[in-house]
């Protein structure tokens, strides 16, 4: 039990300082019953609405990019929903509570790879794209290497991903609603197919959309409360935690938390190039209209991100005064990831406590709802019907091995949320980030600016990237040390973004040099002329209204 | 689209200006948010003691500053938006309506 609890401020905030034992435990809650009631009604109304968008999944539009049918606001809703996860809301409440400062570096990483998006990504993503990322560099490179690399490379990030959020899931439910982990595991999965399965980018897409608003009204109510508390003074916010915490005024610098400048910048990198290269956000952006919507669904995601963070920060920082010394809350570093729910308790009582716990509950449902959809896609649409059927595959056989895929990776989850549970798996979204910058970035930015590139030079550098973000994430201290236990690391910092980001360029641009005398090079680099045309313009794009 | 109408827009001045407004925007903002971004980065990394300076009461300079990346983030995202839903909408409506 205390492992298990110990190992909860690991998964959900990965930099929480880990002190060497925690101190008596508190035995898990009782059943929460406010929380499950709240809980159930969430479940009740997203699987009326699976029900409605099933009825409306019939082409395989429908089911990867909800027809084209989303609007630019409600997309930024639903991508702020995606980044709104358990992990960011409990954890970097956690991490501003533990480390003060530092807590920061985390939000502030996690939103600035927003605005690159939206500079040089967005309307190209749009205009180029139609379900899934590899669509984009297979415009022009050869399909077969492009897709198989791409798909490798979702499912890598996708995989990592999903385990550090269903092992936090089954953990944090734990401690929430009393349930046991693998029965709440079990549920996250079983959902999670229901909603994917029926009701395809329609359901996840709206499942987010209504998760994202509750949560932002919960994190509003306790923060503004909060506030209110210290008379809106800032000031006496600050005063009142360097009181009562046990570091002192050392909360308000930088150092608690992270200690080796490279790291801060590695881990800088791979945040904000991470995020341009994640397939279950850049399939969100196939999901509206055209390059307008696509614009506007960046800055509704990158308003609402920021604003979330903003409230992840004062409640985090109240919670040191309000709570830290409250003997009712007993806080240790078992259960350090629920000063957010105790600060709500606080301000609330068990009724915004018990909202606040079923929307963290659901919060990982929306979230693991949109990175299974992302891995199917990468399964149906890029190795099944272009690597294995080269191409030569009706529609909706496509959309039922997206299905089937959907529930493979379901039942998939599942069995790594229980084979991990006692796993330390704090390194996984950072390693999904890094791949994601690594392997992923690189590859979709010199598709859409670099005529000279071509597949040579997407193979070498996507898997380059890809294999030394995963290869030095393995020999650095977070696995190398605390999983393999050996004495020291071969890779000295936390995170390789660093170093293989700018490895997986190279790989772009050598592989590119070494090839652009072979016939096909030739070819691509002629076909940049109608992408870029393309991409500026719209003209054939898919899903655009008729010009 | 063939590669002969692909070359007759690209000639057409609305294109022109479209990639050339657009690239220099783009580029521009990207490189102040790199700027805003790594320079907060940096600090952290290697001025801990400059963040650490109190500015207003007890709170130190991190803070606004932090606080400043996320605002700039989000306001210069809406200069891009406003930009593009004046100027290249525009322009590529003209495109697509094509010379006349």
């Amino acid at each position: 039990m205390r492992r298990a609890l110990l190992t909860v401020s690991v998964v959900l905030a990965p930099i929480i300082a880990r002190a060497a034992e925690p101190p008596a435990v508190p035995a898990p809650p009782a059943t929460d019953t406010t929380a499950i009631i709240m809980f159930a009604g969430f479940v009740l109304l997203t699987l009326g609405i699976t029900v409605w968008a099933a009825r409306r999944t019939r082409t395989a539009s429908d089911f990867y990019a909800a027809g084209g049918s989303i609007t630019g606001f409600q997309n930024g809703v639903a991508i702020s929903g995606d980044f709104m996860s358990a992990a960011s809301f409990l954890g970097i409440s956690a991490m501003v509570y533990a480390a003060g400062f530092d807590g920061l570096l985390y939000s502030i990483g996690f939103l600035v790879g927003w605005p690159i998006i939206m500079f040089l990504m967005a309307e190209r993503l749009r205009n180029l794209g139609k379900y899934s990322m590899a669509d984009v560099t297979a415009y022009r490179l050869q399909a077969v290497p492009v897709r198989s690399l791409s798909a490798v490379s979702s499912l890598v990030v996708v995989a990592f991903y999903l385990i550090a959020q269903m092992v936090g899931a089954g953990q944090l439910i734990q401690l929430l609603f009393g349930l046991p982990y693998g029965t709440a595991v079990l549920i996250v999965g079983a959902l999670m197919i229901l909603y994917v399965t029926f009701g395809g980018m329609i359901a996840t897409t709206w499942v987010q959309i209504i998760k994202a608003v509750l949560l932002l009204l919960g994190a509003t109510y306790i923060a503004f409360a909060a506030l209110a508390h210290f008379g809106f003074s800032l000031d006496a916010m600050f005063d009142a935690a360097v009181q009562a915490s046990p570091k002192k005024a050392a909360i308000l610098s930088p150092g608690l938390q992270f200690k080796n400048p490279v790291s801060i910048v590695s881990l800088g990198i791979a945040l904000m190039f991470g995020t341009a290269g994640l397939p279950h956000i850049l399939m969100r952006f196939f999901t509206v209209s055209d390059a307008k919507e696509a614009r506007k669904s960046v800055f509704w995601a990158t308003s609402l991100i920021g604003y979330f963070y903003i409230l992840t920060f004062i409640i985090g920082f109240a919670a040191i005064s309000m709570v830290g010394q409250d003997a009712a809350y007993r806080i240790t570093p078992g259960n350090s990831n629920m000063v957010a729910i105790f600060l709500a308790d606080a301000v609330g009582g068990s009724v915004l406590k018990g909202f606040v716990s079923a929307v963290a509950f659901a919060t990982i449902l929306a979230v693991v709802s949109g990175l299974t959809l992302a891995g199917a896609t990468a399964v149906s649409h890029d190795i099944y019907a272009s690597v294995i059927m080269r191409g030569r595959t009706a529609e909706g056989r496509e959309v039922v091995v997206s299905r089937i895929a959907t529930i493979a990776l379901g039942v998939l989850a599942i069995g790594l949320g229980l084979a991990f549970q006692k796993q330390n798996v704090a390194y996984m979204v950072g390693l999904a980030f890094a791949v994601a910058a690594s392997a992923n970035f690189p590859v979709l930015i010199l598709n859409m600016y670099w005529r000279g590139f071509n597949t040579g030079g997407a193979v070498l550098g996507g898997w380059l990237g890809l294999v030394s973000a995963v290869a030095l994430t393995v020999l650095s201290p977070g696995i190398w040390v605390k999983v393999a236990g050996f004495h020291a690391a071969i890779f000295p910092y936390d995170n390789p973004a660093l170093f293989s980001m700018p490895l997986g360029f190279l790989g772009c641009w050598l592989g590119s040099i070494l090839t652009r005398h072979s016939a096909s090079a030739r070819v691509e680099a002629a076909r940049f002329e109608g992408l870029y045309v393309r991409s500026q313009t719209g003209i054939g794009a898919e899903g655009a209204s008729a010009h | 689209m063939d590669d002969h109408a692909c070359a007759r827009l690209r000639a057409t001045p609305a294109f022109q200006e479209l990639e050339r407004t657009r690239g220099r925007l783009g580029w521009t903002l990207t490189a102040l948010i790199l700027v805003i971004y790594f320079g907060f980065v940096l600090l952290v990394a290697f001025a801990p003691s400059l963040m650490s300076t109190r500015v207003i009461g007890t709170v130190t300079l991190g803070f606004p500053l932090g606080l400043g990346v996320i605002l700039s983030a989000i306001l210069l995202t809406g200069v891009y938006v406003l930009r593009a839903n004046s100027r290249f909408d525009s322009l590529t409506r003209q495109i697509v309506a094509g010379p006349r």
